[in-house]
């Protein structure tokens, strides 16, 4: 059961990666694997106002992941209490199976280990109560860590704010 | 034993609040101190990469001391004792047959200036200067003339804006974690941004307005929005007949100057231009015209920094929420502030300063900053005296004063020259002598005196012992001036009880730090009152739209409009600019941010790119009258096509800082070096380059 939703405000982010240092100094990876990484499209013009979208790619955590079905070795595993997908490195024998199944390219080799490495909602930290390291130092606060089923209503929250002040 | 230690971060110069967990003294996590709002947790990209700096072998890790020619990279390993005798003795042949003044010390500002200007005041030489002035020199000076206030005595409330105007300040890559969060408050409660640059950047796509102005005429623009400010008396009467002076020299000034006129010099539609000004006045007093951070790009930048003050001004944005206002220190509330060694008594000193400020000749820059751009003239012409020694603390006249080449001439002169930093910046790989220190996670620094709406202080405190051999920049000024028979000023042996010195008087002790990292002396916001409270620091008392303190100097307050020049053909204004991963010369050679922003590459619009056959991502010669280099090139519509940019702060020289090392160009190579002589700043965007493909 998937218990946690990572929500990206995009209208907060301004594509600083302050996201993937974070991410990369909590598991002390090498140069190299990003397992979280915000994407930017753009910048265009839209008529005469420039536009960018910073989209954040962390892994999301499928309720039916792709990579725990493609790992030949059982190292990509669920778990049970929260749904986290997250990878056994006594397990992983490094074959990048995972990497081929998974439509967002979340899982990331680390070449230090000659293992995959990818987004487990920093567990660590969840089981200490804490947030994931991109939540927690993002520089705008523009990333929550949610609960699935009862996300706070971020946007809609702005649209009713927004046109509260209409009047 | 795990701990908390609440501390500064020192990633850039902004000096945001942290959290440091520590266990067996190592540093596991640091996040954004939860006790000051706008941090609540976070860090931007460089104080995220904290423990990669800390961790870094390629980081400078015992004092070194020169053996084969200078710039060769050939090192021993000293000793302290045996550096800092070095040092030392040298310096002291030289004080003998030269005089004091013949030292130089530079750095770049931190919270333990104080301590190096008392080193240069102990031994009596005039000439310590900052990197102030190559930033935002003019900045200062436009701000002095106006309020008697430094710009560093000003703030922004940005929570409470609702409508801010930048001038290239790309808000939201250089970040300032605080003050990125008190905006984005605001735009969430509807503040509207308005972007002005040649360049899109990551704030130009947060905008609500976004106006590709031609390169170099912000002035004109402004000269544009105060005429329609007041022609159609859309400014704060009430505020200006109490607090400005000089009205009606504006008016007859600025005449001329309508939007019409200035659409023909920047490319703003005057239609545009009315429109801007009509809607901003809407929301005055809560308006804020940023006058930049950087603010050094012409040789009349103190005109445009005066233009943009005036236009707070005139909405009554000072003093204003949601405006400017001037920072408030603890003698608000009848406390005091930290001490500072430079209060002590010195032997008076006669010399002149080495670049002149404070004498006829450059009468206006701020003396106590200096203007580090005139370090290699003074050099090589020995003039106004021959200097021999040169400290670089944190500081690097080869990658940030202009004109690389001629800085590197000048060095050659001098008989010794010392760096203290943590790093293998340039100037280090060049320095006789390097004196390593620790970084902010290993060290006690002095006190922050954060005034403000609310004066504060703050403490960068030590989390974990050195990784290396390495010491506080303090504690090596001190045993340094031991050796110069000058130790007596220095009434401390190590960061804390420095810390505690400073802190005598000020009703605090070191342990109220423990709990937060910081002190309040009070918990109200300081506004002073705007009928009769703001303690201007004119002459007058008044806002000096005709500035006495220009006049006194010789300058005109109002100087006619001289038109920006345009590139001919195949060339371009060089710009340059800063992004969100890398801070001046300082981080390129972070694991981390250096994966992140490994080299820079130069703008160019994509229809000037065509006609010269230059193809995106293809190496490109970029060329001046003082100097040149190789870059990739990035060609788009985002840019201006007068202009070009790049990144500061890349093509580093120093093989020891392996990931940075010969990666990108470093602007200074090209840039020639001028200054605006009555403000202080140098003109980091006068330089025309010929780009072409290679």
């Amino acid at each position: 059961m998937s218990k946690y939703y990572l929500f990206q405000d995009v209208k907060k982010c301004i594509g600083c990666h302050s996201c993937e240092v974070a991410c990369k100094t909590n598991k002390g990876l090498p140069v190299g694997p990003k397992v979280c990484e915000v994407i930017t499209v753009g910048p265009r013009f839209v008529d005469t106002l420039p536009k960018a979208a910073y989209t954040f790619m962390p892994c999301y955590h499928c309720e039916d992941p792709w990579c725990v079905a493609a790992c030949p070795t059982g190292a990509m595993q669920k778990r049970k209490k929260d749904g986290i997908v997250f990878v056994d490195h006594q397990l992983c024998v490094g074959c990048k199976t995972c990497m081929s199944a998974c439509p967002w390219g979340a899982p990331q080799w680390n070449p230090a280990i000659g293992k995959v490495v990818k987004c487990d909602y920093c567990m660590d930290r969840v089981d200490r109560g804490l947030k994931p390291a991109c939540v927690t130092l993002c520089t705008t606060h523009c990333l929550h860590f949610e609960n699935a089923e009862a996300p706070r209503p971020i946007r809609r929250e702005r649209y009713a704010r927004a046109m509260a002040a209409l009047d | 034993m795990e701990k908390v230690v609440y501390s500064l971060c020192f990633m850039c110069s902004v000096r945001c609040p942290i959290k440091v967990f520590v266990k067996d003294d190592e540093v596991r996590w640091i996040e954004g101190s939860p006790h000051v709002p706008g941090m609540e947790g976070s860090l931007c990209p460089r104080g995220a990469a904290g423990i990669a700096l800390l961790k870094d072998h390629q980081r400078l890790q015992s004092p070194l001391i020169r053996t084969g020619p200078r710039g060769s990279g050939k090192w021993k390993k000293a000793s302290w004792e045996e550096a800092l005798d070095y040092v030392g003795d040298t310096l002291k042949k030289i004080i003998d047959e030269h005089g004091a003044r013949s030292v130089v010390l530079g750095e770049r500002t931190q919270l333990s200036t104080h301590v190096s200007q008392t080193f240069l005041k102990a031994i009596g030489s005039p000439n310590h200067f900052t990197h102030d002035a190559l930033c935002k020199g003019s900045v200062n000076t436009a701000c002095r003339s106006l309020f008697g206030y430094t710009d560093a005595q000003m703030g922004f409330d940005y929570k409470n804006t609702k409508h801010i105007v930048l001038y290239g300040r790309n808000f939201f890559e250089a970040i300032e974690v605080k003050g990125v969060n008190s905006l984005l408050d605001a735009m969430d409660n509807g503040a509207k941004v308005t972007y002005i640059d040649p360049r899109v950047t990551v704030t130009a796509t947060k905008a609500n307005r976004y106006w590709m102005i031609r390169p170099g005429t912000d002035l004109a623009l402004n000269y544009g929005l105060i005429h329609v400010l007041l022609r159609e008396r859309l400014y704060d009467k009430t505020f200006t007949d109490r607090w400005v002076s000089g009205m009606q020299e504006l008016e007859s000034f600025i005449e001329p100057y309508s939007p019409e006129w200035a659409e023909k010099e920047t490319g703003i539609a005057a239609g545009e231009i009315t429109s801007l000004a009509r809607e901003i006045s809407k929301d005055k007093p809560s308006v804020i015209f940023h006058f930049g951070y950087r603010g050094a790009s012409l040789t009349n930048e103190i005109y445009l920094r005066r233009s943009i003050l005036i236009l707070n001004s005139l909405m009554g944005s000072i003093e204003a929420k949601g405006g400017l206002f001037f920072k408030k220190g603890p003698g608000e509330v009848g406390r005091k502030p930290a001490r500072k060694l430079t209060e002590q008594k010195f032997p008076p000193i006669d010399a002149p300063r080495f670049d002149k400020v404070g004498t006829e000749a450059f009468p206006l820059p701020d003396p106590a900053h200096g203007v580090a751009q005139m370090l290699p003239d003074a050099i090589l012409n020995d003039d106004p005296y021959p200097l021999k020694a040169l400290i670089a603390y944190r500081f690097d006249p080869l990658m940030s004063i202009p004109e690389s080449e001629l800085t590197l001439r000048a060095l050659e002169k001098l008989d010794l020259v010392v760096t203290i930093d943590i790093n293998f910046s340039d100037i280090a790989w060049y320095s006789d002598v390097i004196l390593p220190e620790s970084i902010y996670l290993e060290r006690t620094d002095c006190l922050q005196q954060a005034n403000g709406l609310k004066p504060q202080l703050f403490l960068r405190r030590q989390a974990v012992t050195p990784r290396y051999n390495t010491m506080p920049g303090a504690v090596i000024l001190k045993k340094l001036a031991e050796r110069l028979g000058v130790g007596n000023y220095f009434p401390f042996s190590n960061s804390e009880e420095l810390v505690q010195w400073q802190l005598e008087g000020t009703g605090f002790s070191l342990e109220d730090f423990d709990k937060k990292g910081f002190v309040a002396y009070t918990d109200k916001q300081i506004f002073w009152d705007r009928k009769d409270g703001i303690k201007l620091k004119t002459p007058s008392g008044k806002i000096e739209l005709v500035s006495s303190l220009l006049q006194k100097a010789g300058f005109e307050s109002f100087p006619a409009y001289e038109p920006i020049a345009k590139p001919s053909q195949g060339e371009f204004r060089l710009t340059v600019g800063r992004c969100a991963a890398h801070t001046h010369i300082s981080t390129q050679n972070n694991l981390y941010l250096n994966e992140l922003v490994p080299e820079n590459s130069l703008w160019i619009n994509n229809r000037a790119a065509e006609g010269l056959g230059i193809k995106d991502g293809s190496l490109v010669s970029v060329s001046s009258n003082n100097g040149s280099g190789m870059i990739k090139s990035y060609v788009t519509d985002l840019i201006h096509p007068e202009a070009v940019f790049m990144l500061h702060g890349f093509g580093h020289r120093a093989e020891m800082g392996a990931r940075a090392f010969n990666k990108g160009l470093s602007d200074a190579l090209i840039m020639k070096n001028i200054s605006d002589k009555t403000g202080g700043s140098p003109a980091l965007h006068d330089t025309f380059v010929k780009v072409k493909p290679v």
